[in-house]
């Protein structure tokens, strides 16, 4: 989001980019931070509840976050190209209500999106807001594969103009 | 009397409500921090070290997911390699606390908050565990509330019998 937060439009359903996830891949980022049977041994995941191979929770994740990546930065390159300032993006105080609603198989592309679904004030943080986004991942047969609320910080256009109290 | 753990797997029993899980120890070097931002979360103040010290992070620091990712092989070592475990559905809340810096050591645990026998799945327990990791100067960095799914010990002795008539 190479945007402010008054640019932000609730509602709104940007799509990052699609990624398919290869055996290799799995198995590296299971090996070093996942390495459940389920997802570092075929014939084990066979057995388990999951049927097949599939990816960690955490991969499937930070796939998100490096399709969010990448479609920001094509952003601030266009933007950069057309003249326009490009605003610092800002950190994430956390997700909630984190879901894997399916596995990630071998061979699955994911189609990653977020949705602006709030804009809150942080007054400690004027030149600041915070976007409230509805974060999905969506296998190639339309099912969601993952789904979180994200907040983030984004930088205002102006800052927040602090109202007085009382009256 | 016998030993009841013939196969050495923790189930949904080994873990009751109020039960303390130790995560062990983690350093955070240069070349895992790097590596991880590279494939998974490029963004500068993840990549390069005058970038990190000139953003709000303050330093080299590890990409959040690199800081769950992280957890997560905490977990796995502390116990979930020696748990009959099914995955987990998601968790209903995750903090970034504090940026985790290269050179930091990140330890902590976990506490079973919640546990309970599936109704449609029969052989599964449901357990919900918060998760807390502080850094070297014991500033929390990172907490999860997570829900695990672990096999009860009797789904486990039944696979077993099955197992040695097949």
């Amino acid at each position: 989001m190479t945007i402010y937060l008054e640019d932000l439009v609730i509602g709104e359903k940007v799509i990052f980019g699609s990624h398919r996830f290869t055996k290799e891949e799995i198995l590296i980022f299971a090996r070093d931070f996942d390495p459940q049977p389920f997802h570092v041994d075929e014939a084990a995941a066979e057995r388990s509840i999951f049927g097949k191979l599939s990816a960690s929770g955490w991969h499937t994740a930070a796939m998100w976050m490096r399709a969010m990546v990448d479609y920001r930065q094509r952003q601030a390159e266009a933007d950069h190209r057309a003249g326009k300032v490009v605003p610092p993006s800002g950190p994430s105080p956390g997700i909630n209500k984190l879901r894997w609603l399916k596995p990630v198989y071998v061979g699955d592309t994911i189609t990653y999106t977020s949705t602006v679904t709030d804009k809150l004030d942080d007054p400690k943080r004027p030149d600041w807001g915070i976007a409230v986004t509805h974060d999905e991942g969506v296998n190639q047969k339309g099912e969601a594969v993952y789904s979180a609320i994200g907040r983030v910080y984004v930088k205002r256009r102006e800052p927040l103009k602090t109202k007085p109290r009382g009256g | 009397m016998p030993t009841r753990k013939k196969n050495p797997l923790f189930t949904y029993e080994d873990f009751p409500v109020g039960k303390v899980l130790d995560l062990g120890v983690k350093h955070v070097t240069e070349k895992e921090v790097l590596a991880f931002a590279w494939t998974y979360d490029p963004q500068p103040f993840h990549l390069d070290r005058l970038e990190g010290e000139r953003s709000i992070l303050g330093g080299l620091a590890a990409s959040g997911w690199h800081t769950c990712a992280m957890l997560m092989r905490m977990i796995f070592d502390a116990f979930i390699k020696d748990t009959a475990g099914m995955g987990s559905p998601g968790l209903e809340s995750l903090r970034w606390k504090r940026p985790v810096l290269v050179g930091d050591t990140l330890s902590g645990h976990g506490k079973v908050m919640e546990a309970r026998l599936s109704e449609s799945r029969p052989g599964m327990g449901i357990t919900r565990i918060v998760y807390e990791l502080h850094n070297q100067r014991g500033e929390p960095v990172i907490t999860w509330d997570c829900t695990h799914f672990f096999k009860t010990r009797a789904a486990v002795e039944a696979e077993a019998r099955e197992a040695a008539e097949a």
